[in-house]
């Protein structure tokens, strides 16, 4: 694994919280919209907070998929989930919210989860890729500095 | 009855949100690695590779289908059942799909990740 490789890990879980946070608070800003009012479901796009929740959606999208280009499902989804940790500290501190100490647990749980994957090699089954990869992380980093 | 309907969503959302990620995964193995490929052909080439893959293109559905199953199961369902209920078990589901579909090493390490993530996860919620 090299450094860019973690860079593009932390940017799936960093831009997946900052999306989601933004079209939430826009979202909640706009109120409610009915289904059958089609012009302002279309328009709700347009306002900045929305705009800009999309735009980090697709920075996340676009990590996500660079990420599954070089390594396994079953390390990708886990590795990143600290999207969920990050989360629970932005609602603590910053939104100031009452986090229950089973959350601080559910955090604890998803901690370990993050680092015993990552400590493991990121790819385990080479289709028709360099076969070197499957080695393992200390591999991976030499052959790719 | 109305438990029925939010495990049907529930069910629906990790079957379909399953399928999405095991699709986009089996897609960029068969693309590759984007930076390498960027390096060597240009971003728009890795754009248009990409978009041209059918795994991707049927990725991106099964995920769409999530989504609206989401919604669906929203409008039956508490948010607090059905949200955590289908993020954990997908992290489950994704581990024995990985292994059968896409070949994947789901050794001790990998499963005992997905079981604490899935784990936390519920516990997030409550």
């Amino acid at each position: 694994m090299t450094f860019r490789r973690y860079l593009v890990l932390a940017g799936v879980s960093v831009f997946a919280v900052t999306g989601d946070s933004l079209v939430s608070r826009g979202m909640k800003q706009v109120g409610s919209i009915s289904l059958h009012d089609l012009p302002g479901i279309v328009l709700v796009v347009f306002r900045p907070e929305i705009a800009l929740g999309i735009f980090f959606l697709l920075a996340f999208f676009a990590c996500y998929t660079s990420a599954l280009s070089w390594a396994d499902l079953t390390y990708v989804l886990p590795a990143t989930s600290i999207s969920f940790i990050l989360l629970t500290l932005v609602a603590k501190f910053i939104l100031h919210e009452n986090v229950s100490l089973a959350r601080w647990m559910g955090v604890l749980l998803i901690s370990i989860g993050v680092g015993v994957v990552t400590q493991g090699p990121a790819l385990t089954h080479p289709p028709k890729a360099k076969k070197s990869e499957c080695l393992g992380a200390t591999a991976s980093a030499r052959l790719e500095p | 009855m109305n438990q029925l309907y939010a495990w049907g969503a529930v069910a629906g959302i990790v079957s379909a949100s399953t399928a999405g990620d095991v699709l986009l995964s089996r897609g960029m193995k068969q693309v590759g690695d984007v930076a390498e490929l960027r390096r060597q052909a240009g971003l728009v080439t890795v754009i248009a590779r990409v978009l041209r893959n059918p795994n991707f293109v049927l990725g991106v559905a099964a995920m769409a289908v999530a989504f609206y199953a989401m919604l669906f199961g929203l409008s039956w369902a508490d948010v607090s059942l059905v949200i955590p209920a289908a993020t954990s078990l997908t992290f489950v589901t994704n581990a024995i799909a990985a292994r059968f579909f896409l070949h994947e090493r789901v050794d001790q390490r990998r499963w005992m990740a997905a079981l604490l993530v899935a784990g936390g996860v519920v516990l997030l919620a409550l």
